[in-house]
């Protein structure tokens, strides 16, 4: 339906361009020679994996931070946008994956933020209000003006986010990630919404990661990696799978592939049926179920909001369960609180170390010897200062922590150094499970190589490792076999030799509901199924649902 | 104090100098105590005595004890108002137990401690368990005990004419020979009491894990509700103590007198380099806060300054000290 407008608008300029921007993070070269392509009158897909760059391009346009080099043209006029206010007066309309509202404010209270109408010193409350519903109606959105935003649900949220953003006529309306909270209902709607937006001078830019979606909504696709442009293509004359695959195209880390097999190895621990409750900001977990062999190390892959860091906290009590069974060498166990993991010898290392892991302004050695101060280093309550110091010692030994002393400050040393501090505080506690969350997020090169090392060193020791990451070359290179989740939901566990970037890719792109999970096992291409039953349907209960109905399918659908 | 016994390596320097660090607000607090104490000497001939210095120890006495309490609780990154009031409440309460009850002075005594302890229980369980914020908390326990002193006295002070030996624990002479009341002696022991606990025990180490990162701590496996408990109700001990020690000071339980005594005790703390976002803090610092602000009131006292004054110059002095302390901190 949108080819039509696609053809005519070729000869055109582009409505926006993005040509030869390189744009360098302290230590990370984050965007390479990017190039951009948005067609009056179209909507363009944007994908890329975790990393690839997305978000710092849409920093760019949006005026958060500013490109080293490069152009941006608006339909031909160059470009220059200082800030987000700016970006915004020019006619981009970015809404980005995290929400910027306000939960105390009204709906309209919190469109016009910034720029309520006035009388005098006044605020004017009514004209607000007549302003607010008189956008909401001609965006058909099912919003009252005066609802407290913080009440709605995520879906209405997302609404709001969305009328405020077409509420300053915007040329180009970027999303992304827009759908990350959305059920099949909503998202059939929002593609209605974008649909009545883009008119032949307006055109979209829509980022995501669901195949599916893409293929309903988007007219062509960019695809970026590792902060460069890699192609743009059409979306109706390429499979998915050719998507994906210049998504991964990378060549694997040398020595790829952990040694040995672990199936013959005894199950430490099994977790069946992991769920939790919908919760804001987080994903829920569906049913997750997987076991951990002694001396293996599972890889967790999956795309960001997969539920991976959800599983963990929710496997060591960090987070409230509302289901599931753990069983540790065979013996169910309840895990109320970390305490309790940790007393089972389960151990989670957080992706942010610096909030979950460290205490930064204590030296090295009290980081050290926190988790296991009472069992080790402690008689009678009082601590054994002496055996603090020689462990801590031995430990930045055997572990090479840099570090001038014991009694340095762990705020002051590399990021490197303070995971392995947060390592050596588990392996003082002795703990047979491990859960890494991104080993080796902000770490640079050569300390990677140490934590790989270390972490197959502990496999085999005998140590159990779970280790989420976001890097597929590091699952791949690591783990013995690999538990690919999305949307709060396991959609395979592949062993070492049958995982590839690929096929981890295929599932964790996967919108694992029941028609995706039979495709699966029929040996069909769920994906390429599934956009296009999901056009047709998606089209018809977007144009029937009321806002009531759209809240009962997420409560039932969730 | 280990340092000293470790063999010479190469991070004997660098952990003296972090050490040195460490100790540079208390060192501050130190001088600023000094340079006061120089300046009252020199304006008035009658300051720079040893009964004076005696009287100006003696004074610390109260706000000591609260204080050096507190220090665990702002450690953790908590804040305790319901010291003061709380305070009053445990003097009435040692009138009714040796007084009203008749009850042995030693049990009678032990019976007062616990009681403060049990009030900081209460405080503890209403922040860690049912999750109010200490401000709010304890500020419901200082309405609570304000109000309980007051019935539990029926409005009058409670004297302990009938019990002599009372008077004797803030008044006496233990050593003989010294002229040092028997009041300084317990601030003393009880200051080097807890000056092990918090540096050389669990309780102190997880009392500072908690005010550096306390979902870090939570997720090293430490039980984090039961801990605050813990240090709460500890910390409750010292209002009881502060109770009998006031207490024996009049000769009688004054219902009436804990408000004001909390933000004294927390202004001591904070001049001693403890900071209110938890994590970092001695009771060293304390005490010289503690010390800072009776050797001023004494001063000025003697200086004939009215009170209202001295209140102004001690908020300037607040101030003044935690300005020092975060312009340190970004040096730092």
């Amino acid at each position: 339906m949108l080819t039509q407008t696609t053809e005519s608008s070729a000869d055109r300029p582009p409505l926006l361009e993005v040509a030869g921007v390189n744009k360098s993070f302290p230590g990370v070269r984050a965007l390479e020679d990017m190039r951009l392509e948005l067609r009056a009158g179209e909507v363009l897909a944007l994908v890329g994996e975790n990393g690839a760059g997305k978000s710092t391009l849409m920093k760019l346009l949006s005026g958060i931070h500013t490109a080293d080099s490069g152009t941006f043209a608006l339909a031909g006029q160059p470009l220059r946008i200082t800030g987000p206010r700016h970006a915004t007066e020019l006619g981009i309309s970015i809404i980005h994956q995290e929400f910027n509202l306000v939960p105390h404010l009204s709906v309209a209270q919190n469109i016009y933020l910034g720029r309520e109408p006035r009388r005098g010193m006044l605020l004017d409350e009514r004209r607000l209000v007549r302003r607010a519903s008189e956008l909401i109606e001609r965006l058909s959105l099912p919003l009252d003006p005066n609802a407290v935003v913080g009440k709605l649900t995520v879906a209405h949220q997302q609404m709001v986010e969305i009328a405020k953003a077409l509420s300053y006529d915007p040329k180009v309306l970027i999303m992304d990630e827009p759908t990350a909270a959305l059920n099949d209902a909503e998202v059939a709607t929002l593609h209605e919404l974008i649909r009545r937006f883009v008119l032949p001078d307006t055109g979209a830019i829509y980022i995501s990661h669901r195949m599916e979606e893409i293929r309903r909504i988007a007219d062509r696709v960019t695809v970026i990696r590792d902060g460069n442009y890699v192609d743009t293509v059409d979306v109706g004359s390429t499979t998915t799978s050719e998507i994906i695959s210049m998504m991964v195209g990378r060549t694997l880390a040398e020595n790829a592939g952990p040694q040995g097999v672990r199936s013959g190895r005894e199950v430490l621990l099994e977790v069946t049926g992991l769920s939790t409750r919908a919760a804001r900001n987080t994903t829920q977990l569906k049913d997750v179920t997987f076991d951990l062999r002694a001396g293996e190390i599972l890889g967790f892959a999956g795309l960001m909001g997969a539920g991976r860091t959800e599983t963990a906290r929710a496997i060591v009590g960090a987070d409230a369960v509302t289901g599931g069974v753990l069983t540790l060498r065979g013996r169910p166990v309840r895990i109320a609180n970390p305490a309790d993991a940790v007393a089972h010898g389960i151990g989670y290392l957080s992706e942010d170390r610096k909030r979950y892991g460290l205490l930064l302004d204590k030296d090295v050695k009290t980081n050290v010897t926190l988790s296991a101060l009472r069992s080790r280093f402690a008689r009678g309550g009082f601590v054994n200062d002496r055996a603090v110091r020689a462990t801590a010692r031995s430990y930045t030994e055997s572990l090479r922590i840099k570090t001038p002393s014991v009694d340095q400050t762990t705020k002051f040393l590399s990021g490197g150094n303070q995971q392995k501090v947060v390592i050596a505080k588990w392996l003082a506690r002795d703990c047979d499970i491990l859960i890494f969350d991104e080993p080796t997020r902000g770490i640079d090169v050569g300390a990677k190589e140490e934590i790989y090392a270390l972490l197959n060193e502990l496999a085999e020791q005998g140590k159990s490792i779970i280790m989420i990451s976001s890097e597929l070359p590091e699952v791949l290179r690591m783990s013995h076999r690999v538990v690919v989740m999305s949307e709060g939901r396991v959609t395979t566990v592949l062993d070492a030799d049958e995982a590839t970037q690929e096929n981890i890719m295929h599932f964790a792109t996967l919108r694992p509901d029941e028609n995706a999970r039979d495709a699966v096992e029929l040996g069909l291409d769920p994906a390429e199924t599934g956009a296009e039953t999901g056009a047709e349907t998606g089209a018809e209960t977007g144009a029937e649902t009321g806002a009531d109905e759209r809240l009962a399918d997420r409560e039932g659908g969730a | 104090m280990t340092s000293t016994r470790t063999p010479a390596r190469g991070s004997l320097g660098s952990g003296f100098v972090t050490a040195a660090k460490g100790r540079l607000q208390q060192l501050l607090a130190f001088a600023s105590l000094i340079v006061i104490f120089a300046f009252f000497s020199i304006a008035s001939p009658y300051f720079f005595t040893y009964d004076r210095f005696v009287v100006i120890l003696f004074s610390t006495v109260v706000i000591g004890t609260l204080a050096i309490g507190t220090t665990f609780v702002i450690i953790t990154g908590g804040i305790d108002l319901s010291i003061g009031t709380g305070m009053a409440l445990c003097a009435v309460m040692s009138g009714v137990f040796i007084v009203k009850l008749d009850l042995p002075l030693g049990i009678g005594l032990v019976a007062t401690v616990l009681f403060g302890g049990l009030m900081g229980l209460v405080n503890g369980v209403a922040i860690a368990v049912l999750k109010i914020p200490p401000f709010i908390a304890t500020l419901a326990m200082m309405l609570v005990a304000e109000g309980l002193a007051l019935v539990l006295s029926d409005s009058a002070p409670i004297y302990f004419s009938d019990e002599p030996g009372y008077t004797k624990i803030s008044t006496g002479n233990l050593i003989p020979g010294v002229e040092l009341p028997n009041a300084v002696l317990v601030l003393i022991v009880v200051a080097i009491i807890a000056g092990v606990l918090l540096t050389r025990t669990v309780l102190g180490r997880y009392t500072y894990s908690i005010g550096s990162n306390e979902e870090a701590t939570a997720l090293s496996g430490i039980d984090v509700r039961k801990w605050k408990i813990i240090i709460y109700a500890f910390a409750g001990l010292f209002i009881g103590l502060a109770g009998i020690m006031i207490s024996a000071r009049l000769g009688s339980a004054q219902p009436a007198t804990g408000m004001g005594y909390e933000l004294q005790a927390i202004a001591a703390v904070v001049i001693g380099g403890t900071s209110l976002s938890g994590g970092r803090g001695s009771i060293v610092g304390t005490l010289i806060g503690a010390l800072i602000i009776s050797t001023l009131n004494n001063g000025l006292q003697i200086m004939s300054i009215p009170q209202e004054w001295q209140s102004v110059i001690l908020g300037c002095v607040i101030l003044v000290a935690v300005y020092t302390d975060i312009l340190r901190k970004k040096e730092a």
